[in-house]
Formats: C-alpha cells, sequence, structure tokens
C-alpha cells in the first residue's frame, strides 16, 4: 500500500481536525455561512468532521437584503438537505435603510455585514465563529492566522497575533474576545473548485455563465436585471456571456466574461485565470489596503 | 489533474538577499500570478523609476510593512505545477523575528535558505540552517542568489558550498543541496541558465517537485490523540481524531493511554464509507470492539508499540512572548496533541546562541531565544521525542494570565516515567504462521520463541 493521499485529501484532514478543535475547546461555535462556494465547501467539511452525527453547531447567515435572488433560494433549499439549524440575522437600526449609493460603499458595509456580524455573535454568545475565507484570496489575510483572535468590537490587530505553530491551536480567550476561524485558510480557489467537482457540492447556479443583461463599466460587468443593480440612466444595457466568480452583494457585485457552463469548464477557466478572483468586488478596490483596514474594524 | 501531492516548505533568507524576488519569481513563472496583480506591480515599478517589473512587490502584504519596506510577519503563499501544490511559509530572516522562523519551519517538508553570493557565507545564514535543523526539516536547499552580480562564477558558488558544508557537519540536516540563481534574471529558477553551463543539476523548481514529501512522515509508530467523542445515538460511540503517524488496520489491538484498557478496532468510519486501513496525516473516527471508557486528550496506540509516559522530560523551546519573559515560577498551560495540561518549567539548563551554537548561561530567557529546559507537568504526557515524531514530540506554552503562546517547544528526552505496565505480549496467529512457513517448526515452539524475543 502507497501510503500517500492527494493534496485535495490533506487539505481536507487539516480543515477537519481544525473544525473538531474548536467544537471540543470552544463553549458556543457558530459557522457563518455566506451562501457562496466558499461556505459550500465548508459545510461538507463539517459533515465529514462530526460524522454519523449531525454539525453540532448553527450555520448563520448575516443577510443583507442585496444578495441575489438566486442566494436566498439556494439558502433556504440547500439547509433543509443538511439537518444544520439555520440563523439568519440582520442589522436591523440600518436594514433596507442603508444602500452604497446613499453612503459609499466602506460605509455600507460597515454598517450591514460588519455591525451585523458583531451583533449577531453578542447576541447568541457565539465566542468562535467560521469563516471560509482563505490565504490566497488577498494579501493581508495571507497573513492572518487561522485562529484569528478578535478583540471586544471585533477588531483584528496584525501586529499582537499569535504564533501558530505544528497543528497546535491555542484556543484559550480572554473574556469578551471572540475568535474567527478559518479551515480553509490553505486552500485556493482552484482546490475549492476541484474540490466541488470531486464531492459534488451543490453550489448556486449563477456561478455558471450564461447570457446576462449587463452594463460594461471599465470591464466590470455590472448585472442589470435585478431589483437592486445600480444603473445610471446613460449607460448602455447590453447582453453577454458571463458569469459570477465570487458572490456578494448585487449592487457591489459584478460579472465576469466567461462561457463556463460546466464544472470542468470552470476549473480550466480558474486554473489559467488572468485576473484575480476577488476583482469584481466593488468593495475591495477603494484602497490599496481595503481589506486589511476592513478587518481592522471587525469585517471577517 | 486533481491527483497531486502537496509540499510545504519555508524560506528564509537576510535582509536584500532577494528572497521576495524569488518567491515572486516562482508564482509568476508557475502562471499562478493573476494578470491584474501583474499590472499592479507593473505600474509601481514604473512610477518607482524601475526598468524592469520587480517582482517582490507581490509578496506585499501589511500597510506597515508596505510603509517600512520589511516583512514582519509569516506569510503563506501559494501556487501549483502539473505535478504538485506547493504551500510557502514566507518567513523574515533577521534575529528578531526568529520566532516567525521558527512558526514557519514547524509544518515544512523542505527549506530554502538564501545566500547572497557576493557576500558569501554570513553568520545569519548559519542561524537560519541551525534552526531549521533544530525543527528538524529533512532537507534543505541552499539557494545562492545573485550569481548574475558575481558574474556567474563558479568560483564564488564553489566557495559557498565549501563553507557551508564545513559549517552544516554541525547541523542534524543529512540531505543539504546547493544549487546557484539569479531569482532577478531568472536563472535556473524554473528555466536552466544559458549562463551558468558548468552547472549540471537540477532548476530549484525541479528539486522543489521532484523531493520526496514522506521522508518527513513518520509511518511506523501508530499514534491517534483522540480529538472528540462521536455520540449520534446509543448505538454509536466513535473516537474522532488525526492519526498523528503511523497506520492501523481494523481488527488490531489497540491499547487507550492512560487508561491501559485494551480492545480491538472494529471500524475506521468516515462519510466517505468505512475504511479498512488508515494512515497519517488521515482525519477519521474509530470504534473499538468493547466499550472502553476514551475521552479528549487520551490516546489510542498499538498495545506493543507504545509511547513515552512521563510527567517530566527535556525540550528544547523557542520563547515568543514580547512582553514577558520565561518565569519559572509560573504555572503555564500546555497543550501537547490533543492535551491541555498545566506546565512548570523546573530548571533552564543553557541558552543557544542561535548564531555561534554555542552554549550559553543565562537565567532570563526573552523574546526570540532558545533555550534548554527541564519541564515538569501536573499530568502524565503521552509523547515521543520530536526526533521520531514531530507530531507527539511538540507542544506549545500558553501564558495563564494573557494567553498568549509563549513559547513553542521540542521534546528531547524523558526524565522519569510513570510506571507503566507492558501488557503481556501473545503472538498472533499471523505472526505464528509466518515464521512457520520459514522454519517449520512446532506452533508452541515458535510461541515461547516471539515471547522470548519480545521481552
Amino acid at each position: 500500500m502507497a501510503y500517500n493521499i492527494t493534496h485535495l485529501k490533506q487539505l481536507e484532514s487539516e480543515s477537519i481536525h481544525i473544525m473538531r478543535e474548536v467544537v471540543a475547546e470552544f463553549k458556543k461555535p457558530v459557522m457563518l455561512y455566506s451562501v457562496g462556494k466558499d461556505s459550500s465547501v465548508m459545510l461538507r467539511l463539517a459533515q465529514k468532521a462530526f460524522f454519523p452525527d449531525k454539525i453540532p453547531f448553527p450555520l448563520m447567515h448575516i443577510d443583507t437584503g442585496y444578495k441575489f435572488p438566486e442566494m436566498y433560494e439556494f439558502r433556504d433549499e440547500f439547509v433543509k438537505t443538511i439537518e444544520a439549524e439555520l440563523i439568519i440575522e440582520k442589522n436591523k437600526e440600518w436594514f433596507g435603510k442603508s444602500h452604497p449609493l446613499k453612503f459609499g460603499t466602506d460605509k455600507c458595509c460597515r454598517l450591514l455585514k460588519t455591525q451585523g456580524l458583531l451583533g449577531a455573535l453578542e447576541k447568541h454568545g457565539f465566542d468562535a465563529a467560521f469563516g471560509g475565507a482563505r490565504r490566497e484570496e488577498e494579501k493581508s489575510r495571507a497573513k492572518e492566522r487561522i485562529f484569528s483572535v478578535r478583540d471586544h468590537f471585533g477588531q483584528w490587530n496584525p501586529k499582537v497575533q499569535k504564533p501558530e505553530l505544528w497543528n497546535l491551536y491555542n484556543c484559550r480567550i480572554n473574556e469578551g474576545e471572540t475568535v474567527r476561524v478559518f479551515p480553509l485558510s490553505n486552500w485556493t480557489e482552484f482546490d475549492i473548485w476541484n474540490y466541488i467537482k470531486l464531492e459534488e457540492i451543490p453550489i448556486v447556479p449563477i456561478y455558471y455563465a450564461k447570457k446576462r443583461k449587463v452594463v460594461n463599466r471599465k470591464g466590470v460587468l455590472i448585472p442589470a436585471d435585478y431589483e437592486h443593480a445600480i444603473i445610471q440612466e446613460n449607460e448602455e444595457i447590453t447582453e453577454e456571456w458571463c458569469r459570477f466568480r465570487s458572490l456578494g452583494c448585487i449592487p457591489c457585485t459584478g460579472a465576469i466574461k466567461s462561457k463556463a457552463t460546466t464544472l470542468n469548464e470552470i476549473i480550466e477557466e480558474v486554473r489559467y485565470a488572468e485576473r484575480s478572483e476577488r476583482e469584481n468586488r466593488v468593495i475591495d478596490l477603494n484602497s490599496d489596503s481595503a481589506m486589511e483596514d476592513k478587518k481592522r474594524e471587525g469585517y471577517f | 489533474m486533481t491527483e497531486k501531492d502537496l509540499l510545504r516548505f519555508t524560506t528564509t533568507g537576510s535582509v536584500d538577499d532577494g528572497k521576495s524576488t524569488l518567491i515572486g519569481r516562482l508564482l509568476y513563472e508557475t502562471k499562478c500570478v493573476p494578470l491584474d496583480q501583474y499590472d499592479a506591480i507593473k505600474k509601481t515599478s514604473q512610477k518607482r523609476g524601475s526598468g524592469s517589473v520587480d517582482l517582490a512587490l507581490l509578496l506585499d502584504g501589511l500597510a506597515a510593512e508596505r510603509e517600512q519596506g520589511i516583512t514582519i510577519d509569516v506569510a503563506y503563499r501559494y501556487f501549483e505545477t502539473q505535478k504538485r501544490k506547493f504551500i510557502i511559509a514566507d518567513t523574515p530572516g533577521h534575529e528578531q523575528y526568529t520566532r516567525n522562523m521558527v512558526t514557519g519551519a514547524s509544518t515544512a517538508d523542505l527549506a530554502i535558505v538564501l545566500i547572497d553570493a557576493r557576500n558569501g557565507v554570513l553568520i545569519q545564514s548559519k542561524r537560519h540552517g541551525f534552526l531549521n535543523s533544530l525543527l528538524q526539516i529533512p532537507k534543505m536547499l541552499i539557494a545562492v542568489n545573485k550569481m548574475d552580480l558575481v558574474g556567474y562564477s563558479q568560483e564564488a558558488f564553489n566557495q559557498i558550498v565549501a563553507d557551508y558544508t564545513d559549517f552544516a557537519g554541525k547541523l542534524d540536516i543529512d540531505d543539504i543541496t546547493f544549487i546557484p540563481v539569479s531569482a532577478l534574471k531568472g536563472d535556473n529558477v524554473t528555466k536552466k541558465s544559458e549562463k551558468m553551463d558548468w552547472y549540471k543539476g537540477p532548476t530549484l523548481l525541479e528539486l522543489l517537485e521532484k523531493t520526496y514529501v514522506t521522508a518527513n512522515r513518520n509511518l511506523i509508530d501508530f499514534r491517534f490523540p483522540v480529538q472528540n467523542v462521536i455520540r449520534p445515538n446509543l448505538n454509536f460511540r466513535g473516537f474522532a481524531g488525526k492519526i498523528t503517524s503511523g497506520s492501523i488496520k481494523v481488527g488490531e489491538e489497540i491499547i487507550a493511554l492512560p487508561s491501559q484498557k485494551q480492545s480491538k478496532v472494529k471500524e475506521i468510519v468516515t462519510y466517505d464509507g468505512n475504511l479498512e486501513e488508515a494512515f497519517s496525516p488521515m482525519s477519521v473516527v474509530l470504534t473499538l470492539e468493547n466499550e472502553i471508557d476514551i475521552s479528549r486528550g487520551d490516546m489510542i496506540v498499538r498495545k506493543n508499540n507504545l509511547p513515552s509516559v512521563g510527567n517530566i522530560f527535556d525540550a528544547i523551546i523557542c520563547w515568543m512572548d514580547d512582553t514577558k519573559v520565561l518565569n519559572p515560577k509560573t504555572a503555564y498551560f500546555l497543550k501537547q496533541t490533543t492535551n491541555n495540561t498545566t506546565a512548570f518549567v523546573e530548571e533552564v539548563y543553557h541558552k543557544i546562541d542561535v548564531n555561534t551554537l554555542h552554549r550559553v548561561k543565562a537565567p532570563k530567557v526573552g523574546l526570540n531565544e532558545i533555550a534548554k529546559i527541564k519541564v515538569k507537568t501536573t499530568a502524565p504526557l503521552f509523547f515521543d521525542s520530536y526526533k521520531e515524531n514531530k507530531g507527539t514530540g511538540s507542544f506549545i506554552l500558553i501564558d495563564p494570565l494573557t494567553y498568549n503562546t509563549v513559547a513553542g517547544g521540542i521534546i528531547k528526552k524523558i526524565r522519569n516515567t510513570d510506571v507503566i505496565e507492558k501488557p503481556a505480549y501473545i503472538p498472533s496467529e499471523k505472526e505464528i504462521g509466518i515464521v512457520q512457513k520459514y522454519t517449520n517448526l512446532d506452533p508452541s515452539m515458535i510461541q515461547k520463541m516471539l515471547i522470548e524475543l519480545n521481552l
């Protein structure tokens, strides 16, 4: 017998180990479920980690009200099939009131996502929250620990991170602190898609390409077919073959040109992608350290 | 396409050795840099008046680092080829970042150490080698960089090989390979250099693709630290964990520590179906033939292959806390495998000067210092020496007030043993059968022989 396992199986085993450590050492963990592909993979890993038992923590979706209708539909159907409790939370004070046009994307994100998340964690008393972020995604994430301690305000301080050696995770936190745990830290976008294929994991259909009505704004294809899409009067709406490479809120998520209608085609496209994964996310493009700034404020 | 394996490696170099340029080139030439990122660094390079694209800019991380133009923390990078996926722990090389180097080295199967061809073997190159050796990385690549600045001279390269080989005799790494490169010009990184005919060896990428990864794994000693007990209903009781080392089959006899209760493996359960055999580094759930009491922190091992069990041992630690020095009166939390216990540092034997490898007598151990100590825990641990088994021979110390991870440690030697009665050895039918096949002796005679051999 050759005692070797593939890199995907190694990543899987590492992620399972992380989830089990959290369940053993924290009082009240939760899994942040954003409906995207990374969340779908994370959920499958949670099923594997505790099999044949059910997932021993709830899922929580921080809703902004601006997600794609296909995402809501998928969420409600999918969660039924995996026997897990789904909590849906929002920042009640600003839900339906905040809008990127009114406040700018930064502030809108802070109100609906960051504040929504912090309020929900406090309300339920969760001390550990799994997130699907990957280090490869963005440069400040490359330096974040798998167990990322946040202060009372959910803020990340890159200068006082605990060293993380071997696979020995320090699960002790002070009163008022919480921890974000990223079991997919070492996965790449390419790994995620290969794993989705290998495991036949269901995903939101708008990851696949089809002809959509869009506005081409400096190369970012802004979807025009949705209620919350922001289209200026003078902008021209065209039909393009495109797909969503990562999913966020409608006003801040663009599509990319693509004809990938199958998993194999997406995998090929991602392997030789010429653009970064989050290039269509308007929120990251605001400044050179946009993500780092958001994380310092408590964003995921 | 998905049938690849994984190689984790760490890179260290001193300031201006060209480490970021080297990693940038690896990422770029394996087509793992998206065009928009490339365009962005191209613009920045032009803005700074540089004629060529500075690939090192791909690795810029935190705002503070960009301001100071240095690397502060460990950063993890990813790239892949048709053969392998690679995870790089990119660590800064300055002495004050020893803790980051140790952190990066703790998970690495291979280490790349950069040496500037113009400077020869400096004290920091030796320090990097020492830390890699301490952390028992099985293979080290010495990339002699900036060969373009010494006219691609074979003599300059050979001098560095001779000097470093001489020093490396003191280290505990047998497998060291030297390679002359220019990260800036791309010589011998992913493409063979046209300027160095005298070098007949493989490129850096070829070496990374060829390195045998299982060298870093212990596939002999089965160690299964229990993470959680899985109890979905009254009929199922399974023990979840990641196999730290070795392998196990259904039907094999096991013993649980610390209870020393014996049983046999009934099933190896996974979401994808039960397995007949499992091995490191798989995460599985084990069920046993009889109901014995096992909980988190316990360890399941083979009856005839036990780890050390004890609560006093010698260890080498790297101190990682910048707010406090090591205090022998403090009861630290110690985490080893899935075991959380309390530990005291009974004695600091000596510190090790990371630059000279000399022992230094000094009472205080502070940030980035390496020391040999004697540790006493309040409950016995199940461990092997780090050299034999990284997974069971490593631990972290946590400050009881701040909860910071204040030290990473590797276990050298046990100082006392909690007397553990070795269970009586009874040769299996299979063992007797094998001996009989070759000797034709009477089975009862074989049984006696085997028992005597194992006493």
